[in-house]
């Protein structure tokens, strides 16, 4: 890594970390696929869900051994709550069991979409975030939503790109580029719908701090060269936001100097 | 005792939390619990009775987005 990327640190709540893709754990082809997908992300940040064992087998202690062997941070979800109560003690029990305060907070409000539940998503951070948790609330890009979620205490907004699996990239890039604007300093990851590395390195140059993906990389073809893919665009995004780019213009204006141009 | 564990009926030799664990072979620091949906810490699974009818929740770490 060099200097340029070393200085380049991004603050969760009290945990500083460098790499900016977090990538989800599921849908992989396989465990070896899924570690080889997650050392080709360099990803710091891992999202785990707590789910039953099905027919009294002990998947999840397989699962749960091979990302502690990996070395990685997790953050825990609440995937699939859809009320306030469910939401909440999933994430106590997440809280029990992977020791950290971390919670990726999902209440989610209808089927078709998978859209938040906005109203029982601000209920539930504010219920968890006075239980000392640190919640990364899983929201849209409404501003007034954004506002009453970090005065129920987050310190994090994850507004979704396109609903979750979708592939859709950035649905609605006034909005999002909107919340940026409005929220300058507060961490904003872009968190679920992305399909291409491309709507990464453009997440990263509307100024967006991280992005949140599982599908994208997990159903690829080749997980592990879209891993890399991933990894690659979300630095070059982020690198070309700190390059400062250029602004568009409506008019040509010649790359090559006018002055001295022969049979003039 | 009958109860309710992860959905489904199931016949308990087990008076309380921890002792469930232990009949259904689960390493106690690998689960999260809850009874009648809600959670119970794992320092309290042995103070925590269960009762006929009991709905009892045994997650653990699984793959999630």
């Amino acid at each position: 890594m060099d200097e340029f990327a070393k200085k380049d640190l991004l603050h969760f709540y009290d945990v500083a970390v460098t790499s900016r893709l977090l990538v989800g754990t599921a849908q992989y082809p396989s465990p070896a696929i899924l570690a080889e997908a997650l050392r080709a992300s360099h990803a710091e940040i891992v999202t785990v869900s707590l789910r039953r064992e099905a027919g009294g087998g002990r998947a999840g202690e397989s699962f749960w051994e091979l990302i502690r062997s990996l070395g990685l941070r997790v953050l825990p979800n609440t995937a699939g709550c859809r009320t306030v109560k469910e939401a909440v003690a999933t994430a106590q029990m997440a809280r029990d069991l992977f020791g950290t305060p971390w919670i990726k907070l999902e209440v989610i409000g209808e089927e078709d979409l998978l859209a938040p539940d906005v109203f029982g998503l601000v209920e539930a951070a504010r219920i968890l975030c006075d239980d000392g948790f640190h919640v990364f609330p899983y929201t849209t890009e409404d501003l007034v939503v954004a506002e009453k979620l970090l005065d129920a205490g987050c310190k994090v907004l994850m507004p979704w790109g396109a609903p979750i699996g979708s592939g859709r990239g950035l649905n609605n890039l006034f909005g999002l580029r909107a919340m940026r604007a409005h929220f300058p300093d507060i961490p904003l990851v872009i968190d679920a719908g992305l399909g291409a590395p491309s709507q990464a390195a453009q997440a990263f140059e509307l100024g967006y701090d991280a992005v949140l993906l599982n599908t994208a990389i997990a159903r690829a073809g080749d997980p592990v060269a879209m891993a890399r893919a991933f990894a690659a665009a979300c630095d070059a995004g982020r690198t070309a936001f700190r390059a400062l780019p250029m602004e568009p213009r409506d008019m040509a204006e010649p790359s090559t100097p006018v002055l001295g141009k022969a049979f003039t | 005792m009958k109860i309710v564990l992860n959905g489904e009926a199931f016949s308990a030799q087990s008076s309380d939390l921890d002792a469930l664990l232990a009949e259904l072979d689960y390493e106690p620091a690998l689960v999260a619990t809850a009874v009648n949906e809600t959670f119970v810490r794992a320092k309290e699974r042995s103070a925590t009775p269960l009762r006929e009818g009991d709905r009892v929740e045994i997650l653990t770490p699984r793959q999630g987005g």
